[in-house]
């Protein structure tokens, strides 16, 4: 080999100094300002404006007397908690039977079940909900009609409008994240430590109840938790069921001191419990998937034996199906049906078809095509702020490069214990009055949704990050290249899809986002999600129905892109949520 | 001149020292090794000449240039050094191709020469035929000669090696020793690697630094090393060994089960324990006295295991209470419990520290 001097010979020698003020510190300030913006003053700002006189800003308890001094608004906050408690336990029971077939027996059809629960979890809850008012409305309900039609009874004994209705609604669409987390725990349970008990004489029975559920019960708990924690912070369904059925709950109760005319200091008080006892229960959430959970189960995996359940196999398929004809069948058959009728409750005609509703959504009707162009518009750009800055947070956290980066990866998931409906009174308080004025703007939507989707872009982007062995940059930068250089051709190209991934696990839902969006829109910045649910208050479910099965079918391409670069799975894995 | 100088350099993190006083000169065109176990303070070294870590204290010089110091570092991409490392960091979005050109690109050399001195390379390693595969298609073997080559193409100053073979299993370790070694030999480029693994580092090296709790025990040529070792941890670390005390008594030293004259065995003056380092095959054993004038006392065999290339006796003296190992040709059979004398050259016996 010929020894011709390589052309870097010509560069210069000499030490750098490594000064206190370089560029690395401009971007940690950069960064820092950028996450006090969308995540702490908010926060501040919803604390301090509870404290606040309306109009003076003087000092006060006040509004705390005003927000808890009436019986119907203590009402309202144990509302929430029954409720949480009654959806996450339905939840389980939806859930768990699921999750152990799919992940560890034979049963039939756990492939097609994945999908069935896949499909739940991309129907949004106040779409479920509208579903369930055509299915199981007092008297038009076609489960209460289908009933009396069979027996010949005089009313149907079905009532979505009752707190047990909500409760099943909420549950039914809740049910997905206890069967991600208890699926990811059963595929980690390997056949060997099962076989253990088993060589030591214990039946099938007592191995499940002695190994496999303590092994799995933690990963339980914790989807038990997020469940009671989405019930409690849902602002859609609730509306579209408590109100009718006249009781609230704290988001409900929200809501209502919203309205004409805004009392945000109220309603920052009010939200206090909410945001109390999600901290807690995510702290203690972590606590038991921490401690109990998955450390125990990241030995090795083993092989894992599918329990051959017999004829059981069959019963097991059948409570499956049971469950997405609950979830998914009964409530699609029944919107697909309303969107393509002219009045959803003249059944199935073949004269009661048409594509009015359709034709009236997307070119008739003043904002409604609008307001799906802006769900995608704004979840669009929120999703792309989110990947770039948690990847950011995420590469500066774990590459060391500033110090107190651990910081900055706190405040990235410091959101996920913020309810959407308290993180909007946030932003309302912090950015409604001037000098930014941002209320009713695009800016301050786009801005919350990035906020509330940061923790699931962090929490992608630091997994996806420490997968990387830092010896791959290293070995570019002693080649000669730079850091950036690194970025740019090692990092960025083997990142792309994880980063594709965390975009469409943000800008999914925040397509469908209610609980935030319902609190900030303005005039000419209507979402979809907030069209379905005023068009619900009108009770014109016909075309409600058209606008939420275009939203649905806008999102299956989306889905495919990620099956496709992500695997079938992408949205059912534990970091999804 | 030298080529690499590293003066008194240290690596601290709060209280703990990870590399103390570390000196060491390379000549051009040297190979020298880092040994010792884990948590030593090798690869800290390793990576503050990569200019990874900037020194606490010391510096580096390289063609007479400081490259690092307390104050400050010259980069990683500046110091004309390539590097491979424990887990090769191939990168898996580019071909065999891709990955050993990519410092040719980064140093703007025209296509076709690119080009050329990858396909030559690529020749040197073995690996031409592969020239379009994406590392997940190769194996861990030619995954390695696939970092040699990207590390060597660049013609680098120094060239830095860390735990290269940890990864690959026995065989393969044993046979890249040599590529290695036969690499160096061709392209004369002055390189620094860090192992824990003896066998590595005498195949490979000009010399060896033996490092132990960020220090430097000893720096020698691997026979030197192995045949004379300084220190106690040394003479451990590198091969198997018996450590015998012995005490000065007149004119000899006095050890477990036999003695020796102290004008024939080194450093036996001053008082207290003597230790010494006494390698099994500098042993010999035979049925008969011996003849020669070595040192030779009579002893039991206790314990034996055949290990195919040679028997390894556990034999003690008689009036000793702990048994020597011995190292013996496969031939050399005796039973457990048989009287056998023992045959030592007094130049075999090494006091250490």
């Amino acid at each position: 080999m010929s020894v011709t001097a390589p052309a870097i010979d010509t560069m210069p020698v000499r030490p750098v100094r490594a000064s206190r003020f370089d560029s690395t510190w401009l971007l940690w300030i950069a960064i820092i300002a950028v996450l006090l913006f969308l995540v702490v003053s908010p926060f501040v700002y919803l604390v301090i404006t509870s404290f606040q006189a309306e109009r003076t800003g003087e000092f006060t308890f006040s509004n705390y007397a005003t927000a808890y001094g009436r019986a119907r608004y203590i009402d309202a906050l144990f509302n929430s908690l029954k409720l949480g408690a009654a959806s996450a336990a339905l939840a389980g029971v939806f859930a768990v039977p699921l999750a152990w077939a799919v992940a560890r027996t034979n049963m039939p059809g756990r492939g097609l079940t994945r999908m069935l629960v896949l499909a739940t979890f991309i129907t949004p809850p106040y779409t479920g909900a509208v579903a369930w008012i055509l299915l199981a409305g007092p008297n038009a309900g076609w489960l209460n009609r289908f009933f009396m039609m069979v027996t010949g009874a005089e009313a149907g004994p079905f009532n979505i409008y009752s707190f047990t209705g909500l409760a099943v609604v909420i549950a039914l669409y809740s049910f997905p994240y206890i069967f991600i987390f208890t699926t990811a725990a059963l595929e980690l349970v390997s056949s060997e430590m099962e076989d253990a008990a088993n060589i030591l004489g214990a039946g099938p029975w007592r191995t499940m109840r002695k190994v496999t559920l303590p092994l799995a019960l933690p990963a339980i708990l914790g989807g038990l938790i997020i469940c009671f924690l989405e019930a409690i912070a849902l602002f859609g369904s609730p509306a579209m069921i408590a109100i009718p059925a006249r009781f609230n709950v704290v988001t409900t109760q929200l809501f209502q001191f919203f309205g004409n005319p805004v009392r945000v200091e109220v309603a920052a008080a009010y939200a206090m419990p909410l945001l109390g006892v999600t901290v807690l229960l995510v702290l203690v959430q972590r606590l038991i998937v921490r401690r109990k959970g998955f450390v125990a189960l990241t030995g090795k995996g083993g092989e894992r034996r599918p329990i051959l359940l017999g004829r059981w196999r069959w019963v097991m398929f059948g409570y499956a199906m049971f469950v997405a004809a609950l979830a998914v069948f009964l409530p699609y058959i029944f919107l697909i049906h309303s969107a393509f009728a002219k009045a959803w409750g003249r059944g199935f005609l073949l004269d009661n078809i048409t594509l009015a509703n359709f034709r009236f959504i997307l070119f008739e009707h003043a904002t409604a095509a609008q307001s799906v162009i802006n769900s995608f518009v704004y979840a669009g750009i929120s999703a792309t702020i989110a990947v770039f800055l948690t990847l950011g947070v995420a590469y500066i956290v774990a590459r060391r490069l500033i110090p107190f980066g651990g910081v900055l990866g706190f405040l990235c998931v410091a959101p996920f214990v913020i309810p959407g409906v308290v993180l909007a009174i946030g932003f309302y308080a912090a950015y409604a009055p001037p000098p930014l004025a941002l209320y009713g703007t695009a800016l301050i939507l786009i801005l919350a949704f990035t906020t509330r989707f940061l923790p699931v872009g962090y929490v992608n982007a630091s997994a996806a990050i420490n997968s990387l062995n830092p010896e791959m940059e290293e070995a570019v930068r002693v080649l000669g290249g730079s850091r950036l250089t690194a970025l740019r051709r090692v990092v960025a190209p083997l990142l792309k899809r994880n980063m594709m991934g965390a975009w469409l696990l943000i800008f999914i839902p925040a397509t469908r986002e209610l609980s935030a969006a319902i609190f900030l829109y303005g005039p000419n910045t209507k979402v979809a999600s907030v069209m379905i649910f005023d068009m619900s208050e009108e009770g014109n479910f016909e075309r409600l129905a058209a606008l939420a099965l275009v939203l649905q079918v806008l999102t299956l391409p989306l889905l495919w892109l990620g099956q496709k670069a992500l695997g079938r799975d992408f949205m059912l894995r534990r970091t999804a949520t | 001149m030298s080529k690499l100088v590293l003066k008194n350099v240290a690596k601290r993190y709060g209280a703990f020292e990870a590399v103390a006083n570390f000196s060491l000169e390379l000549a051009k065109g040297e190979f020298v090794s880092l040994l010792g176990p884990s948590g030593c303070g090798k690869t800290t070294t390793l990576r503050m000449i990569a200019g990874f870590m900037p020194p606490t204290d010391g510096s580096i010089e390289m063609d007479g240039k400081q490259i690092s110091s307390a104050s400050g570092v010259v980069p990683p991409e500046h110091r004309r050094m390539s590097m491979i490392f424990q887990s090769y960091a191939i990168w898996p979005n580019m071909t065999v191709g891709e990955n050993v050109g990519f410092g040719l690109q980064v140093r703007k050399l025209p296509r076709a020469e690119i080009d050329r001195r990858v396909d030559k390379i690529l020749d040197v390693v073995q690996m031409r035929n592969l020239k379009g595969r994406y590392p997940a298609e190769l194996s861990g073997g030619q995954q390695q000669r696939v970092a040699l080559a990207r590390a060597i193409v660049v013609e680098p100053e120094v060239l830095l090696l860390d735990e290269p073979l940890s990864n690959l299993d026995a065989n393969l370790r044993e046979e890249m020793r040599f590529e290695i070694r036969r690499l160096h030999d061709e392209f004369k480029i002055t390189t620094v690697y860090v192992t824990h693994d003896q066998s590595e580092a005498m195949v490979t090296s000009d010399r060896i630094v033996v490092m132990n709790k960020g220090k430097i025990e000893q720096i020698d040529a691997p026979h030197v090393l192995y045949g004379r070792p300084k220190s106690r941890f040394v003479a451990g670390f590198i091969g198997r060994t018996n450590f015998v005390e012995g005490t000065l008594q007149g004119n000899e030293v006095g050890f477990d089960g036999f003695s020796a004259s102290a004008a024939a065995v080194e450093g036996a003056t001053g008082g207290g324990k003597l230790l010494y380092s006494l390698r099994p095959q500098a042993i010999a054993l035979s049925a008969q006295k011996p003849g020669a004038a070595g040192l030779s006392f009579e002893a039991e065999i206790v314990d034996r295991s055949y290990l195919g290339e040679y028997w390894d006796y556990q034999v003690r003296p008689l009036g000793g209470s702990k048994p020597l190992r011995v190292s013996t040709a496969p031939t050399a059979v005796f039973e457990v419990g048989s009287r056998v004398w023992l045959e030592i050259a007094p130049s075999a016996m090494v006091r250490v520290e």
